[in-house]
């Protein structure tokens, strides 16, 4: 199964095995890892599922939709060019070592 | 009771969160959690969405897996209630027997759907939708009907209805008013649902409602509308709204006025005793005196507000309302609480399923209502957060850039419009 690792801002870690199919937020949330909130549970309603992609694997992910794009102008830690809502980053094979950084916030 | 718990009781969004939340603000007390339902908390949402057009499993709905409330020394007591609140001795009858002592009580019981009492209803394929039990029922039934009835227009019928519709049924929608989602969003939103349910085949009925479910073999066969008219259904859903659970608390003498009456600190009269979410009626500045709300931002905003309370640290609660609704290729998202406008702004076209309506009362933004324009959401929210000034004339202006309105506001340079920049307008 594809290794996703999350990285607290006190630089903390924690590896998943997470399922093809399953999203990043999903994951997180199955397994109690606090700093993901998805208070909409996935439906880019909320933007409290907000990550920070490793620089070096943006290219990996599928692209912002024009509405994920518009939620994360709102997200409580500031935007940067790696943000994303991991409700919208579905694991697959390809993913296998993803990291992606929680912010200070998400509310 | 010193040493005894902090009790919750309900395990519904706002429940699940006043635990999580009393233990992120750090309170070292104990917490129980009481719910009826025999398993884990879940997500409501997704129930009359994706939960229940299959895709997503049971295991994805769950709010937290078992082992965090064991990690967070959270009690969990499922398949238990209280009949009883002993307000004196600060303790919970049980229904199992039994007492349950608490230091504090949160009474996060929700609501439950409005029954239709008429004939019929008893029948096999008269259905309901509140609770994952519910959903899972009708998931396995929906792909099976070939024509349904809906009865009530809201939002969590409309929701089943996209699905149904998705999945090859044939719907009639019977809504008693002349009108889809009418007690909560404008006209413009209203009129755009109707005609995208009837686009994809979905037949309104309006002013209507029915009278009896016909049926032969224990199974419902059809309804028959107070017109007379008889509509053939191998499933009947009723959505026709919810009722406060507000008995235990007006048994122990506690106020209630359709939802449990407390404060602006969400505390009923009893020091000892809160209320949240869906149960709960409390003073808000978004609506004209006291309000109950049915959302998911409504009890989880309330949930953290009390357990920053309880830990120490009390504020009035005062979020902007924020709700959402899924129906095929349609988002909506409100801010604020659009009833009673007297004045809607379009922004965006109707036509093209992209708009936001702009609700004004006596010249002040009371809500916002966008369809498949999130940014209007978002920046509405944030709007509607500081209280600040923002025209009808601004808002119907498609050239103003509402973004930059808003991110003033993030900038710590709320609402005054002579602060704001002149390259904003």
């Amino acid at each position: 199964m594809p290794k996703i690792t999350y990285v607290h801002p006190d630089g903390e870690m924690h590896v998943l095995e997470v399922p093809v199919g399953t999203s990043v937020m999903q994951a997180a949330i199955a397994n109690g890892i606090d700093g993901i909130v998805a208070e909409c549970g996935g439906s880019m309603m909320c933007a409290t599922c907000h990550v920070y992609v490793d620089a070096s694997q943006l290219d990996l992910l599928p692209p912002t939709s024009s509405i994920e794009n518009d939620m994360l102008d709102a997200t409580a830690s500031e935007r940067r060019a790696n943000s994303r809502l991991s409700c919208q980053l579905v694991v697959t094979a390809e993913l296998d070592g993803l990291v992606v950084n929680l912010p200070e916030n998400q509310i | 009771m010193a040493g005894a718990p902090v009790v919750i009781l309900g395990t519904g969004q706002g429940g699940f969160q006043a635990a999580a939340s009393l233990r992120e603000e750090g309170f070292a007390g104990r917490i129980v959690l009481v719910g009826e339902e025999p398993d884990l908390p879940y997500q409501r949402p997704p129930l009359s969405k994706a939960y229940l057009a299959g895709a997503l499993d049971e295991a994805m709905v769950r709010l937290r897996p078992k082992s965090f409330y064991a990690e967070h020394a959270i009690g969990f007591l499922p398949g238990e209630r209280a009949n009883g609140i002993d307000r004196a001795g600060r303790r919970l009858r049980l229904a199992s027997g039994g007492t349950l002592e608490y230091d504090h009580l949160v009474l996060a019981l929700g609501a439950r759907p409005r029954r239709l009492p008429i004939p019929g209803v008893e029948l096999d394929g008269v259905m309901y939708l509140r609770t994952l039990a519910d959903a899972t029922a009708l998931r396995h039934r929906l792909p099976l009907a070939r024509e349904v009835v809906l009865v009530g227009a809201g939002f969590i019928g409309l929701e089943f209805a996209a699905v149904a519709a998705k999945l090859g049924a044939a719907v009639r929608i019977v809504e008693a008013t002349g009108c889809v989602m009418g007690r909560v969003v404008s006209p413009p939103v209203s009129r755009c649902f109707a005609e995208t349910h009837a686009r994809w085949g979905n037949r309104l009925l309006f002013d209507t409602g029915i009278v009896r479910v016909l049926g032969a073999d224990g199974r419902a066969t059809g309804v028959e509308t107070v017109h007379g008219e008889v509509l053939p259904a191998d499933l009947v859903v009723i959505c026709i709204g919810v009722v406060p659970n507000v008995e235990l608390a007006a048994a122990a003498g506690l106020a209630t006025d359709d939802g449990i009456v407390v404060d602006d600190h969400l505390l009923t009269a009893d020091p000892a005793i809160s209320a949240i979410g869906d149960c709960a009626r409390y003073p808000s500045r978004f609506a004209d005196g006291t309000t109950r709300l049915e959302s998911v931002q409504n009890a989880v905003d309330q949930a953290r507000c009390v357990a920053a309370r309880l830990a120490g640290r009390p504020v009035p609660y005062a979020a902007v309302p924020w709700f959402w609704s899924d129906q095929g290729e349609l988002r909506l998202q409100i801010a604020g609480l659009t009833a009673g406008h007297d004045r809607a702004v379009l922004r965006g076209d109707p036509g093209e399923g992209r708009f936001s309506v702009f609700c004004f009362r006596a010249g002040r933004l009371i809500g916002v209502e966008s369809v498949n324009r999130p940014a209007d959401h978002m920046a509405g929210r944030r709007i509607l957060a500081e209280a600040s000034e923002l025209t009808p004339e601004q808002a119907a202006d498609p050239g103003y850039d509402l973004k930059a309105h808003a991110a003033v506001l993030k900038g710590g340079r709320p609402g005054k419009a002579h602060s704001r920049p002149q390259t904003l307008s």
